[in-house]
């Protein structure tokens, strides 16, 4: 764990590749059909939000590609090759992070402690290992300067930091392992104004790090300031796919409610 | 609490729909010493230092400078080995954010096997002393194994336990109501005094590695372009700690040397410290304490450390029963009642949270030496056990009241 971590931006229209496609995917929970036959893909520095309403199916789908649950049909490729997610560490393998709702951090801990956490960096010590906090505490300074996450230091307790650099930490902590897709589930919930800006500025600078990011989002404001394409799910399938600078909330929100077929404007 | 976001909120047109962050790097004022940092208990060990030092004052006065002599220091530090070895077990479990209430019937427990091993059964003490620390692993085990895997409430699964094992502990005495022990090596660990070469060499030598380590942390952090204490701080830290110990070996010298069971608590101590400070055991200990899930989110084998745990404090209450017995020369049926509280107590007066996940080991020192204090003060006062137990009884629920407080004031300060 002593590379420096770096994220090198690439070219969506150079691969042609997504990062991450899901083709057909089903999954069933008992005689309930979560997902019917979805197709999703994000590509490399591109942010897909992923929209809809309570149980049309985000986050089964979401669930499915960080391993959660398993899809009973389809197929999920990384970089056009066939993968198969059994587990949360076969996503992680994968390069696939999830970073959820309810944060996952250890309020009793420090910044370095946190973004670490599982992975600490650890050196010899007269045959014993010990913890190697200044390495940690370097790699940890590097990552959040990439990100321009602003903290009063990393040395403090995460319990004393706002929801907004709360939730910054955590999409930090996933980015020391080097992801190649990052999934945020609700980024921006109960957050303020400020703080969900300090969020959303982080989610572009993931892009322009040249991550796929998909966000899962009931805030239709901040979908439309970070993302270039919008999946609309209903019941179980997608609706369809908007390219967001071509698209407007309303037609979304038809979408959504399924007021209007998918051939609404923008539609690709 | 105020606000510490650094953003604000722009209200640029166009595609700029996302304002950059504000560049201005200025460091977050200190806090300013408020009753509220008291509150949250940022002050760490100072409120229970002044506890301390009032309680220190009192008794120096009124028992007219006997308290604080060579001789009565001595036998103070000595009343407390027993707690604090025990205490350190209550730290362990209580970072975790569990409880064991068996502490107490496993150190009495483990001493009476240790007893009958040497007594009935002639094996050298050694051995007696193996056997004994195994059963406390074996008993930490079980317990692990109930509390982790099969989610039992630690509470219960160790107050069952507390009981059960003080019915073993009958089981293994058999008739006897007192077994005394008189292998030699037993008896001598507790009551003996280390010669002035290792009561002074031994601190010294520690001291000498403390310091290394400083400054090779110092410099360490320096190479790495990180903010580092100057040397004049750590100068000065190592100072007040050099002097701290040379005081106490000083006194401890001018009576009859430093206890050999003093040293092999502060051993216990400083070796747990560095356990939780400076290995990935002792940062995954601390992070299941604070949040289970996301230690388990982060890989952390929640299950093991649990099991880990519990197996390592039965066996330090194994040892702390094996001291026990060591300066009682005897094991007896009755497990005591006050032990286990007072070891407990010890660790919250120290400011370890019966929450998890806050706290550290040194706090069994100062809680150690609170409780300790009171007890031979009022000794020394000659005040009955009635007053001595109403004297402990309040100082813990004033400490437990404390931890609640702090909690209390930082979940509403929005953690």
């Amino acid at each position: 764990m002593t590379e420096t971590v770096s994220l090198q931006a690439s070219d969506r229209s150079a691969s042609g590749q997504p990062r991450l496609q899901m083709r057909n995917i089903s999954k069933s929970f008992g005689g309930v059909r979560a997902l019917r036959n979805v197709d999703f893909d994000v590509y490399a520095g591109e942010v897909v939000g992923l929209v809809g309403d309570n149980g049309a199916g985000k986050s089964t789908l979401i669930k499915t590609m960080s391993g959660a649950y398993i899809p009973d049909a389809g197929e999920i490729l990384i970089d056009g090759q066939p993968v198969t997610i059994q587990n949360p560490q076969d996503a992680t393998r994968l390069g696939i992070e999830t970073v959820y709702q309810d944060l996952a951090l250890c309020d009793n801990l420090d910044v370095v402690a946190n973004l670490w956490l599982g992975r600490e960096a650890s050196r010899s010590l007269g045959g014993l290992r010990v913890l190697d906090e200044t390495e940690m505490e370097r790699q940890t300074i590097e990552v959040l300067k990439t990100l321009e996450v602003k903290i009063p230091s990393v040395r403090s307790i995460v319990a004393s930091l706002s929801g907004g650099q709360r939730q910054c930490i955590a999409v930090a902590k996933t980015i020391l392992r080097q992801p190649k897709v990052v999934l945020l589930d609700e980024p921006t919930a109960a957050l303020g104004v400020a703080q969900t800006r300090q969020v959303l500025n982080l989610i572009l600078r993931l892009k322009q790090q040249g991550l796929a990011v998909v966000v899962i989002s009931h805030n239709l404001h901040d979908v439309f300031e970070v993302t270039d394409r919008i999946t609309v799910m209903r019941l179980g399938q997608r609706v369809s796919t908007y390219e967001t600078r071509n698209t407007t909330p309303e037609a979304i929100v038809a979408a959504i409610t399924g007021a209007k077929n998918s051939g609404a404007n923008g539609a690709i | 609490m105020k606000s510490v976001d650094q953003d604000t909120p722009r209200q640029d047109g166009g595609d700029a729909l996302v304002p950059q962050p504000v560049t201005d790097d200025a460091p977050a004022p200190r806090e300013k010493f408020s009753l509220q940092s008291l509150m949250r208990g940022d002050l760490g060990f100072i409120p229970v230092l002044l506890t301390l030092a009032l309680i220190t004052i009192y008794f120096q006065l009124t028992t007219s400078g006997i308290f604080l002599q060579a001789r009565n220091l001595s036998n103070l530090t000595q009343q407390i080995v027993v707690i604090s070895i025990l205490s350190v077990a209550a730290v362990l479990v209580l970072l975790l954010g569990e409880i064991d209430l068996s502490l107490a019937a496993v150190a009495q427990a483990c001493a009476a096997i240790m007893a009958v091993v040497s007594v009935y059964q002639g094996f050298n003490a050694w051995v007696a002393i193996g056997v004994a620390l195994l059963a406390g692993a074996v008993i930490g085990l079980v317990n692990g194994f109930f509390v982790a895997v099969l989610r039992v409430p630690s509470f219960i699964v160790t107050l069952a336990g507390s009981i059960g094992y003080a019915g073993f502990l009958l089981l293994v005495m058999g008739q006897q109501s007192t077994l005394i022990v008189r292998d030699e090596t037993i008896r001598s660990l507790a009551p003996t005094y280390l010669n002035p070469v290792l009561g002074w060499g031994i601190p010294f030598a520690v001291l000498v590695f403390y310091a290394l380590g400083l400054f090779y942390e110092q410099r360490r952090r320096l190479q790495a372009g990180l903010k580092a204490r100057s040397t004049s701080q750590l100068a000065g830290q190592l100072a007040i700690v050099t002097a701290i110990v040379a005081i106490m070996v000083f006194l401890f010298q001018s009576y009859q040397g430093v206890p050999q069971a003093v040293m092999i608590a502060l051993s216990i101590v400083v070796v747990f410290w560095l356990l939780l400070k400076k290995t990935t055991f002792g940062r995954h200990l601390y992070a299941v304490g604070g949040n289970a899930e996301a230690a388990r989110r982060a890989g952390i084998n929640v299950v093991g450390m649990k099991i880990a745990v519990f197996t390592l404090a039965s066996t330090l209450a194994a040892f702390a029963g094996i001291m026990l017995t060591s300066r009682s020369t005897a094991v007896a049926t009755q497990v005591s009642s006050t032990l286990l509280l007072n070891a407990i107590a010890a660790a919250v007066i120290g400011g370890v949270s019966l929450f998890g996940g806050r706290g550290t080991v040194w706090a069994v020192v100062l809680g150690a030496l609170v409780i300790g204090s009171l007890d031979n003060g009022l000794d020394l006062l000659n005040q009955p056990q009635s007053v001595k137990s109403i004297v402990q009884g309040a100082v813990l629920l004033l400490a437990v009241t404390a931890d609640a407080v702090v909690r209390r004031s930082g979940l509403k300060s929005g953690r």
